[in-house]
């Protein structure tokens, strides 16, 4: 049984749709404790964001993400985590394949290094990146400071998504339908594109969809690896980060709108795709 | 043929990005055996952040795991105006990036023009660039982890228990602990030990609302920060390790005791 220890991208929400009850007096002054919690810590301070970058007007706003500095990291950012996405798409499919399909000695091993990356702590990915592909590289490649080490923090950071988005789905393929069209002569990669893909196409643009978010709103592991160069490896985060420290939070929260309204983007469509899922299933 | 190709892709691409890098930082924290780890446990600043940084994950999984528990049983066991429009939102914490939590938390709670930062300063309440703030800022990125383990359980168990408990008679409070709690048990250890591996990692919020004061605000990633750019790789590294090894440590316990469960 190869369960998927981490599922960063299983939904917090109902497939099945048993009704619930009505609330009880009890379970209503919860939810409203809860509620209150939830917008003193999550929804107050976002609308806050959102509201500084209003404060200066549209004009405001739009002078200050279209700075070329700010304008060039969120470039950069959206660029290389498109990028990541596109490799994890086709690599977290594969991993994903040969978890699920093959058995061969190591692969709890392979299991467990899935999920290191979501747990490891971000600047510790950093400086574990550093070490293989940094200056002091035993491989001898020393990417540090440049481009590369950009899209080699995303990768690192998003690498479980994709993964344990489509393993469970492909464990619970049907395989006598794969058979059936070997059978018939469909060779393995025809089977492939024209039997599983369909399938698992929703586990991967959902999988997609939050290595995306993951990778544009990444910041930790980038500080040691990229030398947060400006027009060359400055991400948009890090932008945030030095207008925050220049105190000037009118920036640092327009720059932040546009992240936010990217990672909105990002769960409305994750969450448009798993519906379409839900209904067809 | 073909599958060794994938066999050996995977297992390369894998070793090259996260096994290889990752076995270097033991190697290098203990280049000189064990003098740099015991050199960083023995500065008092640095078991001053580790220190913080266990008290802060402690109650940033005790709230999530309050909270987490509370808000699934609602989200699927009740119906509510607006139930549709919360569930998407829970999920927003884990995409919204690390420096936009601590300049939100600043924005309100910050002391000199917060929306609620200078009320609350007034009245003796310091957040911003002290522990709550802290508290705060580790409480956020970790808050979906609990519910998203426990929801799909709950939906799974179905109600059948819960109302033949009641049918006899239990009220909620029992039926909750003798039902409801039993059955998700397993859900809110995951959810517990990842949002633990979760808490004790965080550095982009933290770093923005702590203010990084040395031996009163500085967590244990900040002071893997603070000491590689100082150029003291070896406690870098060494600090780095400790991090690792409490993370790494809780992936692995979750992976031996997820698949029994999934057996019963």
């Amino acid at each position: 049984m190869t369960a998927a220890v981490v599922t960063p991208g299983r939904p917090a929400r109902e497939r099945r749709s048993a009704r619930g009850r009505p609330l009880t007096p009890v379970s209503g002054l919860g939810l409203g404790v809860a509620m209150l919690w939830f917008s003193l810590l999550v929804l107050i301070p976002l609308s806050a964001v959102v509201a500084t970058a209003g404060e200066g007007g549209w004009s405001g706003f739009w002078r200050t993400v279209t700075n070329e500095q700010t304008a060039a990291a969120i470039r950069l950012t959206v660029g290389v985590a498109l990028l990541v996405t596109v490799v994890n798409v086709v690599m977290g499919t594969l991993i994903a394949w040969v978890l699920v399909r093959d058995q061969f000695f190591g692969k709890r091993f392979l299991e467990v290094l899935i999920d290191i990356p979501f747990a490891l702590p971000t600047i510790v990915a950093g400086l574990v990146l550093l070490s293989l592909y940094g200056p002091e590289s035993p491989l001898g490649v020393d990417v540090a400071n440049t481009r590369v080490a950009v899209f080699l923090a995303f990768l690192f950071v998003t690498l479980p998504f994709v993964v344990r988005m489509v393993q469970p789905v492909l464990q619970e393929l049907d395989r006598e339908v794969e058979e059936a069209a070997a059978s018939l002569g469909a060779s393995r990669f025809t089977t492939f594109r024209r039997i599983v893909l369909p399938s698992l196409t929703p586990a991967i643009a959902a999988g997609a969809a939050l290595s995306f978010a993951r990778g544009v709103s990444e910041y930790g592991s980038l500080v040691l690896l990229s030398g947060n160069l400006p027009f060359k490896t400055e991400v948009a985060s890090v932008r945030i980060l030095i207008s925050i420290e220049g105190d000037n939070t009118a920036g640092a929260a327009a720059t932040a709108t546009v992240l936010l309204v990217i990672s909105l983007f990002t769960i409305v469509a994750l969450d448009l795709i798993q519906r379409r899922v839900a209904n067809r299933g | 043929m073909g599958k060794y190709v994938l066999r050996f892709v995977a297992a390369a691409y894998l070793l090259l990005l996260v096994a290889w890098p990752v076995s270097l930082v033991a190697k290098n924290t203990f280049a000189d055996g064990f003098t740099e780890l015991r050199s960083i446990l023995e500065d008092p600043d640095v078991t001053h952040a580790l220190q913080l940084t266990v008290q802060v994950a402690i109650a940033a999984v005790v709230i999530n795991t309050v909270f987490g528990v509370g808000i699934s049983i609602l989200l699927v066991r009740y119906e509510f105006p607006g139930k549709r429009l919360l569930s998407p939102l829970i999920d927003l914490p884990l995409s919204v990036s690390p420096v936009v939590v601590g300049l939100a938390l600043i924005l309100v709670y910050g002391g000199r023009d917060g929306w609620f930062g200078p009320t609350l300063e007034d009245a003796g309440f310091q957040i911003i660039f002290a522990t709550p703030g802290i508290v705060l800022a580790t409480t956020f990125v970790a808050l979906p982890l609990v519910i998203r383990e426990v929801v799909p359980v709950l939906e799974e168990v179905g109600i059948e228990q819960e109302q033949a408990a009641q049918s006899l008679g239990a009220n909620a409070l029992q039926t909750f602990r003798r039902i409801t709690l039993p059955s998700i048990r397993w859900a809110v250890v995951y959810g517990v030990v990842l949002s633990l591996a979760r808490s004790l990692g965080e550095f982009g919020a933290v770093k923005v609302v702590s203010g990084n004061v040395l031996g009163e605000t500085r967590t244990a990633t900040l002071v893997v920060e603070e000491k590689y750019l100082n150029f003291d790789r070896g406690g870098a590294y060494a600090t780095a390790f400790l991090l690792a090894i409490v993370s790494v440590a809780c992936i692995v316990v979750v992976s031996i005791i997820r698949p029994k469960e999934g057996s019963e």
